[in-house]
């Protein structure tokens, strides 16, 4: 299987009307149209799908590993609801 | 028209048992891992399409034979499956296009067997024609893939066409059994699904840049029991296990 002519895309499937499409793992194919197939085969026989994207691998813009202190490390607790108290009885959280 | 009931639902279920078996023998072995899966699923549907098939032709028959007394325990010219889907897999092309030919029957046969007087065929004729619908899409997608691409891919197309085309009208050709299971309207008469069948066949051949063979004399017997080589060795196989331990099970 030529790699060049079977590129990666990357699957997304939304399991129920209302919820958001979620990454659920990337296939081969050799055009859009066959990646949507192979992803209803692959990711949703067991019917997981009520609609599936499909992108190029290539589309998809990833942060870099060095970036992930000035990204992700950073000790900000204050963005955290956890400085009040909920009283009992609270609905909705 | 017991007999004919009985004799016309083989007809259907023996060509989709016989295809299921020579599509499971790609498991393992497709160009693509994607494709494999695709293909397991294809098969999976079919066999489930012989199996209410071959279970509702054993209740009309009234023997008390069930799915896997049919499946298992007849031999070749006991089946009465097209000699179509009994051909060898041959390449890739070869299984596509041997796909395509049969999915482009079965998706008009299911939609017409929805307004089947027996409920039970109405009932699963409803879910196959769903399914029917992907497998020629994905059938199709691929003949037209493989014929208008690469010079070696058109000519493996071409090669299959040559040596499948004469098969191809086999679904067509009426018999009284035919006429006597379509008077009751149990299955429609196989030659009112041609014509819709050749438009969706010329479209994808003109679209996959490959001719449209003139019509042979079509070869044909597999329904009435006449079977080509192959069906034995296939049949062999699939029924080995059953014959070596009668009713073995998981």
């Amino acid at each position: 299987m030529a790699r060049e002519a079977w590129p990666l895309w990357e699957v997304f499937v939304r399991s129920r009307a209302g919820l958001s499409h979620q990454h659920v793992g990337s296939l081969h194919a050799v055009d859009a149209g066959m990646a949507l197939e192979n992803a209803r085969d692959v990711y949703t026989r067991r019917g997981e799908g009520a609609s599936l994207w499909v992108v190029p691998s290539t589309q998809i813009t990833a942060s870099d590993p060095e970036d992930s202190s000035a990204f992700f490390g950073l000790d900000e607790e204050f963005r955290h609801p956890s400085h009040y108290v909920v009283p009992d009885g609270v609905a909705g959280i | 028209m017991g007999d004919h009931g009985v004799e016309a639902l083989l007809r259907i279920g023996d060509s989709c048992l016989v295809l299921a078996q020579r599509l499971t023998a790609w498991c393992g072995h497709a160009p693509a891992l994607e494709e494999d899966i695709a293909l397991a699923n294809i098969a999976l549907d079919v066999l489930g399409h012989a199996r209410g098939l071959l279970t509702r032709a054993g209740q009309l028959e009234g023997a008390g034979r069930d799915e896997d007394q049919l499946a298992y325990l007849r031999s070749a010219p006991e089946y009465r499956n097209l000699l179509l889907v009994e051909q060898p897999n041959g390449d890739f092309a070869h299984t596509m296009l041997r796909q395509f030919l049969f999915d482009a029957w079965t998706t008009e046969l299911w939609r017409e067997m929805t307004a089947s007087s027996d409920a039970g065929l109405a009932a699963l004729a409803e879910k196959a024609a769903k399914e029917a619908a992907y497998h020629v899409r994905h059938s199709a997608g691929w003949v037209v893939r493989l014929g208008d691409g690469t010079e070696e891919s058109h000519t493996r197309m071409l090669a299959a066409l040559d040596d499948l085309w004469p098969y191809a009208g086999e679904a067509f050709l009426d018999d009284e059994v035919d006429v006597a299971a379509a008077d009751v309207g149990l299955v429609p008469l196989p030659s009112t699904l041609e014509k819709p069948w050749r438009a969706r066949v010329s479209y994808i051949l003109e679209d996959a840049t490959l001719p449209v063979p003139p019509d042979p004399w079509w070869q044909r017997g597999g329904r009435q029991g006449r079977h080509t080589e192959h069906l034995t060795y296939l049949l062999a196989e699939m029924q080995v296990v059953h014959r070596e331990h009668p009713g073995a099970s998981w």
